[in-house]
């Protein structure tokens, strides 16, 4: 334990590091998988295909790879991330936005057709379907799913301890050498802070959906 | 495209004109940014073909290296499928137990190991575990991490699989006379693996993807392996390399995901798989853990 007690600031940052890691990756991924998903579902063709080959692309390559791109091939073609931490928002946010798009359109697909033509049939032009009839219904279906991808980003962002940035996961490999009495502590302490995260997301989440749900 | 969508009526004249605008500005835009990556790479001069040739020239040995390396993947995925399946079931069993002494441990610890990242367990197994006397080398360790992230994973799969069967399939069962390993072996196993399978297969898909953090550890999978040769020949050929890797990432899963696809297509034409109208929209794709 005395691990854990001596070292409580060194967690703390850590702590707060894959929290705003996670925070700025998934402010990109949700603002890049919304803007793909309108591609996926819009009548333009190439934009469809766009969209489909990003997500196709994203989420068959593993996070790691990407990372790797962020950080040693983006330098070789003259293209050289500010940080190690901004190399980490980029490739962790373009891999949960696909993930955000398959969400979000898997939403708007599961409202039902008959939805928006009753919205036409009383006369409501496109933007006031999509405003007033669709996206609302969307929105709450796209919840569920969208609180998963983002417990499983929380959870994602520990790979940022093997391309240079200093969080949870970091901090227990960097004192597990030092403490070598109490390397079970040490991981718990990295973990604990992991579920200090995902459990009151994932309650959250659990209180977000009893209230948004529509029964169909 | 033809199939009909929620956001909008089928087209007439003047929106399938629109379309038609909208179409060769996308196009132009696409073509754009495409060219626009090209440009890039050629004033870097990163096309020339001498470069890319390494990937399939086999003098320089780098065609064979990389082979080795995905066997190596694909080893490290295959045993970690496997051991993490075999797992999985038996936690799944225990989850479901009409035995609270043993249902509330195996709670906790599928809880557990779904909760907290895959990395953290690899490096926990890596470097936590010699400390405590038990040494695995790199293969076992990644192995190890991956078997006891996943296996929790899929435990929750599988119940949620078993659950999803409706109740009077177990009640016909008992009434028959079955005993509760029959009901189990005999009626709800059966169908409940045609209904998990594209969730199964998507999981796999995961694993397979989360043996790349073999190269945090230094296992030689296809990443550490592109690596060590980008380290060896200079950077000259790195970014060629680099894309020669994420490609064949890219290859092995997108043909796992397809069989995923695939299955999910034929599972769902299925008769003998009861739909349940519930879960039906739902996307198995985005299972409980990481994606």
């Amino acid at each position: 334990m005395t691990a854990i007690v001596e070292n409580l600031d060194l967690y703390w940052s850590g702590f707060l590091t894959t929290l705003a890691l996670s925070f700025w990756a998934g402010l990109l991924a949700f603002a890049l998988g919304t803007l793909l998903a309108a591609f996926r579902v819009s009548p333009f063709p190439p934009l469809q295909a766009l969209g489909t080959f990003y997500v196709e692309t994203f989420r068959n390559t593993p996070l790691t790879v990407l990372w790797f791109f962020a950080v040693f091939a983006l330098p070789l073609i003259d293209i050289t991330l500010p940080s190690f931490f901004i190399a980490g928002v980029v490739a962790l946010g373009l891999y949960t936005a696909a993930f955000v798009c398959e969400a979000v359109r898997s939403g708007i697909n599961s409202v039902s057709a008959g939805q928006a033509e009753a919205a036409r049939a009383i006369g409501l032009t496109f933007t006031q379907t999509l405003r007033l009839v669709v996206l609302p219904q969307a929105f709450r279906t796209v919840v569920p799913p969208l609180g998963n991808v983002w417990i499983a980003m929380v959870k994602n962002s520990s790979i940022g301890a093997a391309f240079g940035i200093t969080e949870l996961t970091a901090v227990a490999t960097r004192l597990v050498n030092t403490y070598p009495a109490d390397v079970i502590a040490v991981f718990a302490g990295s973990a604990t802070g992991y579920l200090l995260i995902t459990i009151p997301s994932g309650l959250l989440l659990g209180v977000v959906e009893r209230r948004v749900v529509v029964l169909r | 495209m033809s199939q009909p969508s929620v956001l909008y009526d089928t087209l007439g004249p003047k929106g399938r004109r629109n379309v038609r605008i909208g179409t060769v500005i996308g196009v132009l835009v696409v073509l754009g940014i495409v060219a626009w990556v090209l440009w890039q790479l050629a004033r870097s001069d990163q096309l020339e073909a001498e470069r890319w040739g390494i990937l399939f020239d086999t003098e320089s040995g780098v065609p064979q290296s990389l082979g080795r390396a995905l066997v190596n993947t694909l080893r490290a995925a295959a045993v970690g499928m496997a051991l993490s399946m075999v797992l999985g079931a038996f936690l799944a069993a225990g989850r479901l137990s009409n035995h609270a002494w043993v249902r509330a441990p195996v709670s906790v610890v599928v809880q557990f190991f779904r909760g907290i990242p895959l990395l953290l367990l690899i490096f926990f197994v890596f470097l936590g575990l010699p400390q405590l006397g038990v040494s695995l080398n790199l293969f076992w360790s990644l192995v190890a991490g991956l078997t006891l992230y996943n296996m929790a994973v899929l435990a929750e799969i599988f119940r949620a699989g078993i659950l999803s069967i409706d109740r009077g399939q177990s009640e016909a069962g008992y009434a028959l006379g079955l005993r509760k390993t029959q009901v189990m072996a005999l009626i709800l196993v059966p169908q409940a693996v045609r209904r998990m399978l594209p969730a199964i297969v998507s999981q796999l898909v995961t694993l397979l993807k989360d043996t790349s953090l073999g190269f945090v550890i230094g296992y030689f999978e296809l990443l550490r392996q592109g690596r060590s040769i980008v380290e060896f020949l200079g950077p000259r050929y790195g970014l060629q390399i680099y894309v020669g890797v994420a490609v064949m990432y890219i290859a092995v899963n997108l043909s796992l995901s397809l069989l995923a696809r695939y299955l999910d297509r034929r599972t769902s034409r299925n008769p003998k798989v009861v739909s349940d109208p519930k879960t039906e929209e739902a996307e198995p794709v985005v299972p409980l853990g990481r994606e």
